[in-house]
C-alpha cells in the first residue's frame, strides 16, 4: 500500500514506470475478462470448499472451540498437549497411521506399478479384462466390500476365513478377527492393499503405453541385459509425469483412509483404539467430544503431514516444478 | 524386428509361468467382486449355512424384495434415499463436468495474470483430502447455509482439482491451429469452447465423470456430516448404516447382500462402457 502512495505522488509529472505496469496490468485483465469468467465457478468453489476451510482450520487449531461458545486463542496450546498428553494419539493414532502408511503407500504403490507393468507385457486382447479385476476393488469402494470384509472375517465358524483356517488345521478355535486387537490393523491393511489399485493404477497402464518402444532397442544396445535393468532404466524415466501423479494420489488416499476401521468394526472407535488412525483422531474429538479446536490441530498435524510427503515424492521424481 | 522380438518374448517358458501366476493372482483378486456377486442372490438358509458357501446354489431375487419393501415400512423409504442418489450424481456429474472443463480451457490455451498461481494451488490441492478439514467444511456449509439442501451434496465435489487438472492435461494437447480456424471463421470464446474444446475432450470427459461418479455414488461425508434430515441422504449412506450394524446382527445381512450389489453395478458399468476412453486421458494427465 505505502509504495503505491509514494508512486502516485511522483506521477505528477510524468507517469512513472509503476503507473504504466499498474495500467498495463488492468488492461490485462480486461482482455483477460473471459478467462476468469470462465474460471469464476471452479475458483469459487475451490475457495469455498478448500482454501477457506484449510485457513480455518489453521486457524481453528490455535483456538478452543466447541461449536457452541465463543472461540478463544489459546496459542500453540493444542499442539503442545497433542504432543506431551495425548496418550492415545502418540501410542495409538501416531504409531498406527505410521506403520498403515507405511505399509499402504509404498506397498500399495509398488504392487500398482508392477501389476501395471505385468498387464502391460499381456497381449493387448486380454489386457481389459486384467484391469478391470484389479481395478474393481477400488471401484466397489468401501461401503459395497464391506459386505465381503465382513463376511470373510466374521468372528464365528461361519467366517470363511475361520472356516478355512479351521479346516486346514492352522488355527484350534475360531478367531474374532475384527474385535481382537491384535489383528485388526493388520486386516486393515491387507484390506486397503487390496483396494489401492486405483486412479494412480489406472495412470501407470496408461504411461507404460506412452513409453517409445525404440528407447529399448536403443537400451539393448547400450548393454541393458535384463527386464529389470529395462524396467529402472527407461520405463521409469519415461513415465514420470504418470509415476508421479500416480503417487501423490497414494499418498492422498493413505493417509485420507480411516473410515475403513469404521466400516469393517462397526464403531467410530475401535477396541482399545486398535485400528486409531490418526483422521479416527480428527473424527472423534470432532464429532464425538466437539473439541473443534483440538481436533482442528491434529487435521492440520496431518495436512503438513501429507504436505512433506508429498514434497519426498517431488523430489524423489526429480520434478522442476518445486512446491 | 520388434515384432519378432515380442513374439520371442511371449513364447518363453519364464513368461508361462508368470502369466499363469499372474492369472491366478488376478482370480484372487476378483474373489471379493464374485463374492458380491453371489451373496446378493443367496436366498436366507444359504447365507448362514454351515459350512459357508461361497457360490450360491438357489439363486433368488428374495433380498431386494426385502430391501424394496423393508422400505415402505420404514421412516424413509429405501426409494427416497435412490431418488436422492440420482438427484444428487447427475447433478453433479453435468456440473463438475461443465465447470471443470471451463476452467481447464482457459488454463491449457491463455495466458493472463494469475495463471501460474492458480495451476499450483491446483497442483497443491491434488494432496487436498477433504476429510481433513471435514470440520471447517461443515462450519461453512451450515454458515452458508446449505445443509439440508441437495446445494449441499453438489457444490463440495465442484472444487474438484484432480478434474481441472487431468482436463488441462488433455486440452493442452489440443493443437492451437483449430482454434485458430475457428476464430478465423468467426466463432467467440464460448464457440470455440461450446463446439470445439467439449467435443475434443469427450474422452477426459468420461474418465472425470467415471471418477466422479464413484466419488460422488460412494460417499457418505455429505450425508452424514451436512445433512441431519434423514430424507436428504443418499443410498450409500443407507447402505452404509444397513452394515455399521451387521457385525452382530443377522436379521441386516441378506439386505445389506443386496444393497451391496446395488452400489457397485453402476460403477462397474459405467467403468466398462469408458475403459478405453480412461487410458486415452491417462496419458496426458502426468504431472510434469
Amino acid at each position: 500500500m505505502k509504495t503505491e502512495v509514494t508512486h502516485a505522488a511522483r506521477t505528477v509529472k510524468t507517469p512513472s514506470p509503476a503507473t504504466i505496469k499498474l495500467k498495463r496490468f488492468l488492461l490485462d485483465l480486461k482482455k483477460d475478462a473471459f478467462c476468469y469468467a470462465f474460471l469464476a465457478p471452479f475458483l469459487i468453489c475451490f475457495l469455498v470448499f478448500i482454501v477457506i476451510p484449510v485457513v480455518m482450520a489453521a486457524t481453528l487449531s490455535f483456538t478452543s472451540y466447541d461449536g457452541f461458545s465463543k472461540l478463544h486463542f489459546i496459542g500453540f496450546d493444542n499442539f503442545i498437549s497433542l504432543f506431551t498428553q495425548d496418550i492415545v494419539f502418540l501410542t495409538k493414532a501416531l504409531p498406527n497411521t505410521f506403520v498403515f502408511a507405511l505399509i499402504v503407500g509404498p506397498g500399495g504403490y509398488l504392487l500398482s506399478f508392477l501389476f501395471a507393468w505385468l498387464i502391460h507385457q499381456l497381449p493387448m486382447k486380454v489386457r481389459d479384462y486384467y484391469t478391470l479385476v484389479f481395478y474393481a476393488p477400488s471401484m466397489a469402494g468401501g461401503v459395497a466390500l464391506s459386505v465381503v470384509w465382513i463376511a470373510a472375517f466374521s468372528g464365528d465358524r461361519v467366517g470363511y476365513l475361520n472356516h478355512f483356517l479351521l479346516n486346514m488345521g492352522w488355527i484350534d478355535s475360531q478367531v474374532t478377527w475384527l474385535q481382537d486387537p491384535k489383528y485388526l490393523l493388520k486386516i486393515m491393511i491387507l484390506v486397503s492393499l487390496w483396494m489401492s489399485f486405483s486412479v494412480g493404477f489406472l495412470a501407470m497402464l496408461a504411461g507404460l503405453q506412452t513409453v517409445n518402444r525404440e528407447l529399448y532397442e536403443a537400451g539393448r544396445i547400450d548393454g541393458i541385459s535384463n527386464r529389470l535393468q529395462e524396467v529402472f532404466y527407461i520405463t521409469v524415466p519415461s513415465m514420470k509425469p504418470q509415476m508421479l501423479f500416480s503417487a501423490v494420489m497414494t499418498i492422498v488416499s493413505t493417509l485420507k483412509a480411516g473410515s475403513i476401521s469404521t466400516q469393517l468394526t462397526g464403531q467410530a472407535i475401535t477396541p482399545r483404539y486398535a485400528g486409531h488412525l490418526i483422521i479416527n483422531h480428527v473424527d472423534d474429538y470432532a464429532f464425538i467430544r466437539f473439541e473443534l479446536g483440538y481436533a482442528s490441530a491434529v487435521s492440520v498435524i496431518l495436512l503438513l503431514l501429507s504436505y512433506f510427503v508429498m514434497r519426498f515424492a517431488y523430489r524423489m521424481f526429480n520434478s522442476k516444478e518445486e512446491l | 524386428m520388434m515384432l519378432m522380438l515380442r513374439r520371442l518374448r511371449a513364447v518363453s517358458p519364464f513368461q508361462v509361468v508368470l502369466i499363469t501366476l499372474f492369472t491366478g493372482l488376478a482370480l484372487f483378486m476378483s474373489l471379493p467382486i464374485v463374492f458380491i456377486f453371489n451373496h446378493a442372490f443367496k436366498p436366507q438358509n444359504e447365507l448362514f449355512l454351515f459350512p459357508p458357501r461361497f457360490f450360491v446354489r438357489h439363486p433368488t431375487l428374495h433380498n431386494f424384495e426385502t430391501l424394496f419393501l423393508h422400505a415402505s415400512n420404514a421412516t424413509v423409504p429405501f426409494t427416497r434415499y435412490l431418488f436422492n442418489s440420482l438427484i444428487v450424481v447427475s447433478l453433479t456429474l453435468i456440473s463438475v463436468v461443465v465447470v471443470s472443463t471451463m476452467a481447464a480451457y482457459v488454463l491449457a490455451k491463455y495466458e493472463f495474470h494469475f495463471k501460474q498461481l492458480i495451476m499450483s494451488l491446483i497442483t497443491l490441492s491434488l494432496m487436498f483430502a477433504p476429510e481433513t478439514v471435514s470440520i471447517p467444511r461443515y462450519l461453512v456449509i451450515n454458515g452458508i447455509g446449505l445443509n439440508n439442501t441437495y446445494l449441499g451434496h453438489i457444490l463440495p465435489s465442484l472444487a474438484s482439482p484432480v478434474a481441472v487438472f487431468m482436463l488441462v492435461g488433455f486440452i493442452s494437447q489440443i493443437p492451437r491451429d483449430l482454434m485458430e480456424a475457428a476464430r478465423i471463421d468467426g466463432a467467440g470464446h464460448f464457440g470455440i469452447f461450446v463446439r470445439m474444446i467439449l467435443p475434443l475432450s469427450v474422452p477426459a470427459i468420461a474418465t472425470i465423470s467415471i471418477l466422479t461418479f464413484q466419488g460422488v455414488w460412494g460417499d457418505v461425508e455429505t450425508s452424514t456430516l451436512f445433512m441431519q434430515k434423514e430424507t436428504m441422504r443418499t443410498l450409500a449412506f443407507y447402505v452404509n448404516s444397513l452394515l455399521s450394524g451387521l457385525q452382530n446382527n443377522v436379521a441386516g445381512q441378506n439386505m445389506a447382500a443386496a444393497a451391496g450389489l446395488l452400489i457397485f453395478i453402476p460403477n462397474l458399468i459405467i467403468f466398462l462402457l469408458f475403459q478405453r476412453r480412461v487410458l486415452e486421458t491417462m496419458v496426458h494427465s502426468g504431472i510434469k
